[in-house]
């Protein structure tokens, strides 16, 4: 029974945004459930296969975000075949039908075709923003169409996609009434743009305040935009490249300094060290910096521009800045919350240029630090114990040793103590990546005291099931587990099904899981999906319960099987 | 684990068997067993006065890529010393091989404090010794597969035999997995190309942190292929654009006798001594234009350009440059990757001038013509 009449419960909702708490009111009565699934305006699905696009639009009628992951994590480093899944079409359509007031769309890892986005822009009268991480399946053509059509578009937002380009006019489709660009991000394409239209487009859009340009963008038309978007707040410069004594780059050093609200500066595709003096002026007030596109830029012109960068709170950066370059990181950002250092040679002899000193260095300069994605030559359990003690609050530690099982090179020991010591230590940890040479004995520290530990992912390690064991019985809070080539069998996989449920996904590749207990975890929870991904189709044939299976996604879903699995996808 | 112990599974035809191949990368055992054998103190004690030897060998004879081939050396000489220490009694039924090793062993060992006058003996001395080194390789092929029971005659038991054998094999397994292949070498001891081969896997076994073990694991390090393509594409660009010199750009100026003004040329944008020349050429055609005189205005340039040829191929012109000792040398002697690690500057000179400048060189030079420079008399 309600004390309060609808409306003011609705009120109450609206300031109730994040879509944990939400789901958490729905689950209270039947009435609030009611009032809050039709006040519901921002909807987050992280497995587009856990639920349908009809079941969506019945329950949320007054839809007008919605955000959906496709494929697995996995998938981002070739683990899982292109045609997999994770159509966004089917969405599309479905909700283009339905009286949903569609005006933003994210989404991760899925495939969407040309004609998705035709369909897509053509739809929803009051479209307003597209943002595409990580996609693939369009071309430019399909960007036309939204520019075209998009009669409000406010973001255009293409991050990391693979995007086929008909170096066409996408950018002059935008019409002339087109004013209410908010934010335009086409750093991924790879072909030229019409500059002239990219000008006057910028010139008729007073609300832009993120603008991150492509590497064909030349210095030239950089320094006419910012004069004409003083007021840009995130800046991608996408080539980076001319004489220091020409006139253009004497306007553009005068551009840059009225540029006073930029916090965010990415890019720089193309660079020319020498002409990095400019930036300074504005380097003071950046909070994001992101470098890790810019091998040209190392060294001291480097170092040189991370002493400008005071207020920094994100930090993407190349190894090439060294264990000498993060010394000075993290002598200067002593603000800095998240460091990402990307290796700039992956599969070079060796030579990455930061080791754990350089960590040990950042986590002692930079105690506000929570989020960490590293990718280093080697690590060591000393090192490790001491970024624990330093940095408590990690939320995100993900450490990527470029040799997948090396021990710690000083002792020759696993790295079990240095990871169980980062667990110990930040008791808010949410995401976690393993590297090195790993026992059981770091799944057993995880097991005991990742008690928030929402998602883990692990290579090459632990010696038997026991190590899956571990993790399934003591995080609560898992949702997201992936493995790949560790040595857990059907044994772990089947000691607790139920435990799946709570999951959003488990990934298991090269590990020791057979059919026949892959199809032990399909029987026993018909809530989940488990699919065998076997590309050399060595299955076809050979449907033995004892074959090794090569590659296992399973989850949950309310909808039961998908339709739209290609052949070598075996839903058991 | 598995992808790299794979690899090697494939390769390794007949003396390495996978159980002690798989004792050695997993558990590290053939640390402690290089150090039993005091491999340690053969690298440092012999192999460095015998590495400068070679290394004078191989600027002069061409064998391979310079600089990288000593450190190999070294260690396969280290591999030669224990061979013979342990040859004797593990392979008691060969005493022929023996014989060949001691005696080059000797050699090489000998030709340690010798200065130039023991290179052209040296040169021999190597071919020895590859072919020492190699049938050494074979010696052990055929005791384990053939006659494991002389393996089990000999001192030691026939594993730990196996197990000394191969980590005998891995320092040199892992040196030279950071040069370049020793493709001169093989050329002259086709047969060796057996033994190196399965040093490699090895290497990729042993070593994980090889470059070859690295390429073979899918999706690791855990990059999105985005990524990797941009910066690929990121450091070719940069390479192109950025003037100064850096790893990416190497600029020497080129001067040619009589023209008013000097070239800069960036020597990392060629991979052999055709491309630059023909760089060169296009540069100053301009100038011997003026030189033979001609003149017209329609078909200008093809005529220029045949008579360029004519003049540069018909020895008017050498082509110098200016090592690192200050020297002047002719451009074309020694191996691309050695030349534009020294060359600090480029000259074109009259033919008539350059007499002085190593002639016997020059003569060389017109006999590799083809390969080589053409500008020489």
């Amino acid at each position: 029974m309600n004390y309060f009449p609808d409306e003011v419960l609705e009120h109450v909702f609206d300031f109730i945004t994040s879509h944990k708490d939400r789901n958490s009111v729905s689950l209270v009565c039947k009435s609030w459930y009611k009032i809050e699934r039709c006040s519901r305006q921002r909807v987050f699905i992280g497995n587009c296969y856990s639920i349908s696009p009809e079941r969506l639009i019945a329950r949320f009628p007054g839809l007008k975000s919605l955000t959906l992951k496709g494929k697995p994590h996995f998938a981002d480093f070739n683990l899982v075949p292109h045609d997999w899944g994770g159509f966004v079409y089917p969405w599309i359509k479905a909700l283009a039908k339905s009286r949903i007031g569609l005006e933003e769309l994210r989404l991760k890892r899925m495939v969407v075709s040309d004609e998705s986005l035709e369909l897509l822009s053509k739809s929803f009268v009051n479209f307003k923003s597209l943002v595409l991480v990580s996609c693939e399946g369009f071309t430019t053509d399909g960007l036309a169409a939204i520019a075209a059509n998009c009669r409000f578009l406010r973001e255009l937002d293409l991050q990391e996609n693979e995007v086929d380009d008909h170096r066409g006019h996408w950018l002059s489709c935008f019409p002339e009434s087109c004013t209410s660009l908010i934010s335009l991000n086409f750093a991924c394409l790879r072909g030229e743009v019409n500059l002239g239209a990219l000008e006057r487009l910028v010139s008729r859009s007073p609300n832009l305040k993120s603008l991150r340009l492509n590497r064909a963008v030349p210095l030239d038309t950089l320094q006419k935009l910012l004069m004409r978007a003083p007021q840009l707040v995130d800046l991608g410069i996408g080539s980076y490249v001319h004489d220091p004594f020409s006139e253009v780059y004497n306007k553009l050093k005068i551009a840059i300094q009225r540029c006073k609200s930029i916090r965010s500066l990415s890019g720089f595709l193309e660079v020319a060290p020498h002409c990095m003096s400019a930036i300074y002026p504005i380097c003071g007030n950046l909070t994001f910096l992101n470098l890790s596109y810019a091998p040209g830029l190392h060294g001291n012109k480097l170092m040189k521009l991370i002493q400008h960068c005071r207020k920094l709170q994100r930090l993407w950066i190349l190894d090439c800045i060294g264990d000498k370059g993060l010394g000075v990181v993290a002598l200067t950002c002593k603000e800095l919350q998240e460091l990402r250092v990307f290796p700039s040679d992956p599969f070079g002899a060796g030579n990455a240029a930061v080791t754990e000193e350089g960590l040990v260095l950042v986590s002692a300069g930079c105690p506000k630090l929570n989020s960490l994605l590293y990718f280093c030559q080697q690590m060591t359990n000393a090192a490790l114990i001491t970024v624990a003690k330093n940095c408590p609050n990690f939320i995100r530690f993900r450490l990527c040793i470029l040799d997948p099982i090396k021990p710690d090179p000083v002792t020759n020991q696993p790295l079990d103590e240095g990871f169980g010591a980062i667990v110990q230590s930040c008791k808010g940890l949410k995401r976690l990546s393993l590297s090195g040479l790993l026992t059981d004995q770091v799944f057993l520290y995880i097991g005991m005291y990742a008690e928030q530990l929402e998602m883990l992912s692990i290579a090459f390690a632990a010696d038997s099931d026991k190590g899956m064991l571990y993790v399934l019985n003591g995080c609560k809070k898992l949702r997201k587990l992936e493995i790949r080539d560790c040595p857990f069998g059907d044994a772990a996989l089947l000691e607790d099904v139920g435990k799946y449920e709570t999951m959003r996904s488990l990934w298991m590749s090269s590990c020791e899981v057979t059919l026949g207990g892959c199809k032990s975890v399909a029987e026993k929870m018909p809530s989940l999906n488990v699919e065998i991904i076997d590309e050399c189709e060595q299955m076809e044939f050979n449907l033995v319960d004892k074959q090794k299976v090569d590659k296992m996604y399973l989850y949950r879903t309310l909808v039961g099987h998908r339709k739209d699995a290609p052949e070598y996808v075996l839903i058991l | 684990m598995s992808p790299p112990l794979l690899g090697v599974e494939e390769e390794v035809q007949s003396s390495v068997s996978s159980p002690s191949v798989e004792c050695i990368s997993e558990n590290g055992m053939g640390l402690k067993e290089r150090n039993y054998l005091g491999l340690s103190d053969c690298s440092s004690v012999d192999s460095s006065g015998v590495s400068s030897n070679l290394n004078l060998k191989a600027t002069e004879l061409r064998l391979g890529l310079p600089g990288s081939q000593s450190p190999e050396r070294e260690t396969e000489l280290c591999l030669l010393n224990l061979g013979k220490l342990d040859e004797k009694p593990l392979f008691p039924l060969l005493p022929s091989k023996d014989g060949i090793c001691s005696s080059s062993q000797k050699n090489v060992v000998t030709g340690n404090k010798r200065g130039f006058s023991d290179t052209m003996d040296g040169f021999s001395e190597v071919k020895g010794y590859v072919y020492t080194e190699k049938s050494w390789m074979f010696h052990e092929a055929g005791s384990d597969s053939e006659s494991p029971q002389s393996v089990g005659h000999g001192k030691y038991p026939g594993n730990s035999g196996v197990n000394v054998i191969l980590s005998t094999r891995s320092p040199g397994v892992q040196a030279s997995v950071k040069q370049d292949e020793p493709a001169n070498v093989l050329q002259e001891q086709p047969r060796a190309t057996n033994g190196t081969s399965l040093k490699q896997t090895v290497i990729s076994d042993n070593n994980t942190g090889a470059p070859a073990a690295k390429a073979q694991v899918v999706g690791w390090p855990p990059i999105r292929p985005f990524r990797t393509k941009t910066l690929a594409a990121s450091s070719k660009n940069n390479d192109e654009v950025d003037g100064k010199p850096g790893p990416g750009a190497l600029f020497v100026k080129v001067s040619m006798d009589g023209a008013p003004y000097l070239r800069k040329v960036d020597l990392r944008t060629y991979s052999t001594y055709q491309e630059l020349s023909s760089a060169l050429e296009k540069m100053f055609s301009c100038f011997t234009l003026g030189q033979c005189g001609s003149n017209g205005t329609a078909g200008k340039e093809t005529l220029s350009e045949s008579r360029l040829k004519d003049l540069l191929h018909g020895s008017e012109y050498v082509v110098t440059y200016k090592d690192k000792d200050g020297d002047w040398m002719l451009v074309g002697d020694v191996p691309w990757e050695m030349f534009i690690e020294t060359c600090k500057r480029l000259k074109i000179m009259k033919s008539s001038d350059a007499i002085g400048l190593a002639p016997r060189a020059m003569e060389k030079s017109k006999a590799n013509n083809k390969k080589e420079f053409g500008y020489g008399c």
